[in-house]
């Protein structure tokens, strides 16, 4: 028997419970952006090649275009957006800035999320394992050298990530 | 904006208006003006101060990532002798900043660059002469710096002295600049002005704009290129709620609540094409550009070699998009476009009204590399809006933008040379089929050469991209270069320096050698090393590049570029530049290739498509020459030109192989 899968109506993100109505084959990326207006993830190729799209659901980063939002019951979820307090810097994010690690700037909310992520599993990388643990994620703009740089710079000042 | 609008929008204080000092805004190569544009207006920048002190340059300029806002933001700080954050650069909304031809061909730095420079320097003086009559002093006692103008004991901000004033001057491009020398502001590594709104989300791009009311349209693209629609069934989609179907011709698509609604409206579509034979397809392309030559070469006692192109994908992270709107007649359109005036006249156009019933606004864009000049997005999303009577968004897939944008042009070029005994080259004969004209020029010293563009048919959509023909013509003439200096067992890096007259060219080519560390080179097995040297658009260029080869796989590791274009505007900025075109090259150069066939592109995913990622790069060299003598050029393009030779000549240095089609190595060495 074939079985009815309910609405999402409940979703945390950045610590606060957020109402919607989704159907939950939707997926994540579409309800963050269309439903709560939370533009920070973005779409670059919709079939988790790119990386854009990267939030943090439990801490771990997550290709939120491949993520369907039916399955993220009790899970938190963090978007560029809700990753450090209104008005202040993240440390990766301040690194991004001091290493002009960006041009255009969509692959940057993903690639922060992907190295905050790295960072907490491994907090002083080497740079092979940087390369290794962001190669998912596409810069088309080629700041790949400075994004490394970022990272190398966030992980030498230590402190909470 | 009409001038007489200006205060009533803006409040009082002091306007300039620069009239524009070039005959004509270049176009910069390829078929990239509608038909119906207006010719470009007088004025070419206006800059505001007001009762307030704030600071607001308006250009038709756009932002996709080049830091064309935090260098032009920079050229007015310097003139008005003002901190950068006091001045706020509209750009590229065509209700509120003067005509732009459009922002490619590296022209922003150029030339909007000393027109924003020429209106902050009038400014500055204007407020200088407001001081001197407010004080009642001698203009020659005023001082002015960080954002104030004092006098002995007097001094007062820019709000302070234009409070109260509706003053406006128009002034020719031929006001008198500080000279580069003098720089406090250009030339130094200011850092991107919006930084933090790009690191924390907050910035709204064309994909991420949102409108009450709005709905997300889908098209119905045919199932290949030329085919036309014979017959559609909307009924299904229809009865989908709150979906509405749209046919227009052989323009059909729908709108629906969320996207996911739309996706499946779209796939209930049962539509009937009729569809059209291939004339070739992405192996057989290069024997029909020959064909299809619009102008064969004369004869030639030369034997020449043959090197080719693929067509590749321009490959912007953030897809065309646009959001489309309706209002009593009036149209208002969001859209990622390097020609918000060229997508107005498009849009004007299809709908039979005037231009100033258009308003196109570019949020700073995710990206274009040439790639984003004309308005499909924005004329799909208005052609929709209009038929459902709703703001309707129109974002791109990576499969629409890899398929129904257009393409950077694949070529063959034939290239011949006639060396005398000491190395110095005689004769020179260079025959570009389709890629284009940009480039076609050897910068080198030649007794006697032919060097032309042979226009073709093309089978896939083609335009700019970063470079235009610039990659593909010094990848032939840089490695047949490299042929030549092996031919008489000449270093390569001697055969350039031999040949090269012009300084320019020469101090490049000598900074990245030794930057390399060219002569002390060791040779490996597995290895190679490569050089190529170039210039396009005002910048010179020069690139070494080393290779390992394992089991056919090419890694370029490491690469030295040096780059010349006059005096810098912001070295951070240029750098990141630099080195960006540098890894955007190594996918043409190795890898990427649209595949076609059946007038169908084949690879229209990032699955299928390969570009450039984290573990492809070299550890990069960069040396920034800086020229304050000279004027400023842009940098956003030539130096994607020599990283592809340097890598072919890399290649022929360790294994013996000369390879002559670009990619050189979508499948490894073995393969290609």
């Amino acid at each position: 028997m074939a079985t009815v899968l309910e609405r999402v109506t409940e979703l945390d993100v950045n610590g606060a419970r957020r109402r919607l109505d989704a159907d939950p084959e939707r997926t994540l990326l579409s309800v963050l952006r269309d439903d709560l207006d939370l533009t920070g993830a973005k779409f670059g190729c919709g079939e988790g090649q790119c990386a854009a799209c990267t939030v943090l659901i439990d801490g771990v980063p997550t290709r939120s275009c491949l993520t369907k939002v039916g399955s993220l019951s009790g899970k938190k979820i963090v978007t560029i957006e809700g990753l450090s307090p209104a008005g202040e810097l993240h440390p990766v994010q301040q690194a991004f800035l001091d290493a002009d690690a960006l041009q255009c700037g969509w692959c940057t909310p993903g690639m922060i999320l992907g190295a905050v992520g790295l960072l907490r599993k491994t907090p002083h990388p080497t740079e092979a394992e940087i390369v290794g643990g962001m190669n998912g994620h596409i810069c088309r703009c080629g700041t790949y050298p400075r994004i490394v740089a970022a990272i190398q710079a966030a992980a030498a000042k230590g402190g909470r990530i | 904006m009409r001038r007489r609008d200006f205060f009533a929008a803006l409040g009082g204080g002091i306007l300039v208006l620069l009239v524009d000092d070039s005959d004509a805004q270049e176009a910069g190569g390829g078929a990239r003006r509608g038909t119906n544009e207006p010719a470009p207006t007088a004025l070419s920048a206006w800059l505001h101060i007001g009762e307030t002190g704030l600071v607001t340059v308006y250009t038709g300029k756009v932002e996709v990532g080049q830091n064309a806002r935090t260098a032009l933001t920079q050229a007015a700080a310097e003139e008005l002798r003002a901190p950068v954050e006091s001045i706020r650069m509209v750009m590229g909304d065509t209700d509120l900043t003067p005509f732009d031809m459009g922002t490619f061909g590296s022209m922003t730095t150029p030339r909007m660059n000393p027109q924003i420079r020429k209106a902050a320097a009038t400014a500055r003086e204007m407020l200088l002469d407001l001081a001197a009559e407010k004080w009642s002093v001698d203009r020659k006692s005023l001082t002015i710096s960080d954002g104030r103008v004092s006098a002995g004991s007097h001094s007062a901000g820019f709000g302070e002295l234009t409070s109260g004033q509706k003053l406006t001057r128009t002034i020719p491009g031929s006001a008198s600049l500080t000279p580069a020398k003098d720089w406090k502001v250009s030339g130094k590594s200011v850092p991107k002005v919006n930084g933090r709104e790009i690191v924390t989300g907050a910035h709204k791009y064309a994909y991420d704009v949102h409108r009450p009311e709005m709905q997300y349209g889908k098209v119905l693209y045919p199932p290949s290129y030329g085919a036309t629609l014979v017959s559609l069934d909307g009924s299904a989609a229809e009865k989908m709620p709150g979906v509405k179907v749209v046919r227009d011709g052989d323009f059909a698509g729908v709108t629906a609540p969320d996207p996911m609604a739309a996706e499946k409206a779209l796939a209930a579509l049962k539509a009937e094409w009729k569809q059209l034979t291939a004339e070739t397809d992405s192996k057989a392309v290069y024997d029909y550009f020959r064909r299809t030559a619009q102008n064969a070469p004369a004869a030639s006692a030369l034997t020449p070699v043959s090197y080719t192109i693929a067509y590749i994908a321009h490959v912007p992270l953030e897809p065309r998009a646009a959001v489309a709107e309706w209002n009593a007649g009036k149209l208002t359109v969001w859209t990622g476009t390097q020609r918000p005036f060229g997508v107005r006249s498009e849009l004007s156009t299809h709908f039979g009204i005037a231009e100033d019933q258009v308003h196109v606004i570019m949020p700073d864009t995710g990206s274009g590399y040439g790639g984003k000049h004309t308005g499909d997005a924005a004329l799909e999303a208005a052609r929709l809006a209009k038929a459902v009577g709703k703001p309707v968004k129109r974002n791109w897939t990576r499969e629409e933008e890899m398929t129904w944008a257009y393409f950077r042009p694949g070529g063959v070029i034939d290239v011949a040379a006639k060396l005398n005994p000491d190395g110095t080259i005689a004769e020179w004969e260079f025959h570009n089929y389709n890629s284009g004209p940009s480039g076609l020029s050897s910068p080198y010293s030649v007794a006697t050469k032919r060097e032309q563009h042979h226009p073709s048919k093309t089978p896939l959509r083609q335009s700019s991209y970063r470079g235009l023909a610039a990659t593909a013509n010094h990848f032939a003439r840089e490695c047949y270069m490299d042929e030549l200096a092996h031919s008489v067992k000449m270093d390569p890096l001697e055969f350039r320096l031999k040949n090269a007259q012009d300084e320019r060219l020469r101090a490049v080519i000598q900074a990245a050698a030794n930057k390399f560390g060219w002569q002390n080179r060791t040779k490996a097995a597995g290895r190679g090393f490569g050089i190529a040297a170039g210039f396009e658009k005002g910048g010179y260029v020069a690139t070494c590049a080393e290779v390992s080869i394992t089991n056919g796989v090419v890694k370029v590791v490491r690469a030295a570029i040096s780059f010349e274009c006059g005096a810098i505007v912001n070295p951070q900025h240029l750098s990141n530049q630099v080195e960006g075109a540098l890894a955007m090259g190594i996918g043409g150069a190795l890898f990427e290739q649209i595949q076609f066939g059946n007038n169908q592109i084949l690879n229209a995913r990032l699955s299928q498509y390969r570009v450039p990622r984290f573990n492809d790069m070299p550890k990069i060299d960069c040396v920034l020459v800086d020229r304050p003598d000279l004027p400023s050029a842009g940098a956003g393009e030539t130096p994607i030109v020599g990283i592809a030779p340097a890598i072919g000549n890399a290649i022929f240095d360790a294994t013996g192989k000369r390879i002559r089609s670009m990619p050189m190595a979508p499948k490894g060495l073995q393969n290609s």
